[in-house]
Formats: C-alpha cells, sequence, structure tokens
C-alpha cells in the first residue's frame, strides 16, 4: 500500500506503524511519530495499523531556537 | 539562583542551537556561554540520513538541559501535538510553546498560545510561552497554568533589542514574582545587559550568537553581559534625571575670580 511519509510517498508491506519504521529504514532510532496528525506515543506504534494514504510524519531531534 | 518550575538555575542566559557554522561551534559556544538550558526542536527526519540521530548526541554530551520549541506551528492542534511528541523524544515536560500568528514578524498568536498552554498545563506539561509585552495575555496565561513567561524583545532574529521598552518594563512591574525569560530580538551584548538591569530574569539568546563572526567569542561576551546587568541589579541602579548633578563636591570649591 502507498502512505505519505514526511511529505513523500512511500509504498510499504507494512500492517503497522512499527514494522513501518523499521522497514523505512528508522529501526533504533530517537524519533517521534504522528499519524494522520495525531501523536502515537512509542508504546502503542504496533497497535497503530496502517491504512492506504494515511499520512505519517517521523520526526527527530533538531537544532532549534 | 533562578527558579523555573521546579528546577533551580544558576547561569542566566539560554541559548538556541540552531543557525551555527558547525555541530563543533555549537558545542564551543554552548560551553562558553556557560548556559544550562539549550533550545532544541523536532524536525522530520528521513530514515537514510538520521541527522538528527548525530546533533542528539552531541546535545545529550553537552550535559545541559533541553528546552524543546514548538518552533513553525501556527495553530494550537500542531503546537499540542509537536509538544506532546518532543516530550517523549527528549524524556522532558519542558515545554518552549510557540504559536505563530504572522509569519513577517512571527508575531505569538496569543490566542491560539494561552489555548495551547491550557491543554498542556492539563496533560502536566510545564510550559514556557513565547509570547509578547501584553499584560492581559499574560494574566491569562498565568491562569492557564503558566509558571514561566518568555515575553518577545524584538521579532525572533531580528537583533532590535528591547523594542518596547515600557511595555516590558510594566510587564515586570505587574508581575514581580513570575520568572519573566526575553526571548527573541537581542542583537548585542549590551541588549541583555539591559534586559537584565530592567530586573528580567534571563535572556534566551540564539541568532546573536550563532551568526557572529565568531560565536564562541560571542556567547562569552554574552555570559559577561548577563553577569553584569543581574549584579547592576542588584547594586540598585540610579534612576536617570533631566539635568545635571556636580559630582565632584561643591563646597570647598576655590574662588579664583
Amino acid at each position: 500500500m502507498k502512505i505519505l511519509v514526511n511529505g513523500a510517498w512511500r509504498e510499504t508491506g507494512a500492517a503497522d506503524l512499527a514494522a513501518a519504521l523499521e522497514e523505512l529504514g528508522y529501526g533504533g532510532s530517537t524519533v517521534a511519530t504522528a499519524l494522520n496528525g495525531e501523536f502515537v506515543p512509542a508504546n502503542l506504534r504496533a497497535a497503530a495499523a496502517l491504512a492506504e494514504d494515511d499520512r505519517l510524519e517521523v520526526l527527530a531531534p533538531m537544532q532549534g531556537g | 539562583m533562578l527558579k523555573v518550575y521546579d528546577t533551580e538555575l544558576r547561569s542566566r542566559l539560554m541559548l538556541g542551537t540552531s543557525r551555527y557554522p558547525s555541530p563543533a561551534v555549537l558545542a564551543e559556544a554552548v560551553r562558553a556561554s556557560r548556559a544550562e538550558v539549550v533550545t532544541v526542536s523536532l524536525r522530520r527526519e528521513s530514515g537514510g540520513e538520521r541527522a538528527g540521530q548525530g546533533f542528539w548526541s552531541l546535545v545529550r554530551d553537552l550535559g545541559v538541559r533541553v528546552l524543546p520549541n514548538t518552533a513553525g506551528c501556527h495553530s494550537v492542534k500542531e503546537a499540542v501535538t509537536t509538544a506532546r511528541m518532543a516530550r517523549e523524544v527528549f524524556g522532558t515536560s519542558w515545554i518552549k510553546l510557540e504559536v505563530i500568528g504572522e509569519d513577517d514578524t512571527l508575531h505569538p498568536d496569543v490566542f491560539g498560545l494561552m489555548e495551547a498552554a491550557r491543554i498542556l498545563c492539563g496533560e502536566g506539561f510545564q510550559v514556557f510561552p513565547y509570547t509578547t509585552e501584553d499584560l492581559v495575555a499574560a494574566d491569562k496565561l498565568l491562569a492557564a497554568g503558566c509558571r514561566v513567561l518568555m515575553p518577545w524583545g524584538a521579532p525572533i532574529g531580528s537583533g532590535r533589542g528591547l523594542n518596547n521598552l515600557f511595555g516590558l518594563k510594566a510587564l515586570r512591574a505587574h508581575f514581580p514574582d513570575v520568572p519573566l525569560v526575553i526571548d527573541a530580538g537581542i542583537g548585542v551584548p549590551s541588549h541583555a545587559t539591559q534586559a537584565m538591569e530592567l530586573g528580567f530574569d534571563a535572556v534566551l539568546i540564539n541568532t546573536a550568537v550563532a551568526n557572529a563572526a565568531d560565536p564562541v567569542r560571542m556567547a562569552e561576551a554574552f555570559a559577561q553581559a548577563v553577569e553584569a546587568g543581574v549584579a547592576a541589579r542588584q547594586a540598585g541602579p540610579i534612576e536617570p534625571r533631566d539635568l545635571a548633578v556636580p559630582s565632584t563636591p561643591v563646597i570647598g570649591t576655590a574662588i579664583l575670580r
């Protein structure tokens, strides 16, 4: 299925958010996730099922003022 | 000592981590500033590059507290969601809450700010709202549960110093017991000294240090400026007056006409 990851369309076979992060290369990274605009805590990622056209944001620590 | 929420800080200077020429210069500038708090943000991470992981490792090695921001958020929902994500990633309930209302000046949207602050304080966040010098907005942010306010000196990155001196003095006088941190607009160390002389509790600097020709030296200059301002405030500055007052004793002046 096709999902939008950080603004870019990606093809994924993952059924849930935890599996998608592994597949997309985020394994072991310090990131926070939001699915369709809602924060998904790390401990709920495996329970967050993905659907066609879902919008996923994967954010990490960055410089800030 | 400055107490913000339940944390005591020795340094009155907080430093932003953005726009430095290199990570090494950033690290050196943080050390030179003697800041105990640095601001950070959350941005999109690429699964291939993982740029954020290296930055986070560098910040953790500095041994300072982090104050995550919600920079770039224009709505209550964006700011609240970003704050929740930041709490998980950075492991802190501190959040520098920004809800931007206008893009040319990055003017805070104080209405959205209040709503977001109310939600986040209710969820146990310790909110540092980036606001204006507006007294009514300040009062409502405190009512929403904020225990610190971060009024702007001037628009972010403008380097204009304390734009509305009267408004900032009124804010200080109106809330004598609330920690007030001047956030944004400081351009040179004398601006920071002025803020501390007026009785503000701390300043947050980013662009003025990061974009200086020598950021490390400028960080040191700001550290000294803040310390000078604090000392001056404690020492009790004189009031300005319109006419001259001779500083040398008049009695005993020779008549040599």
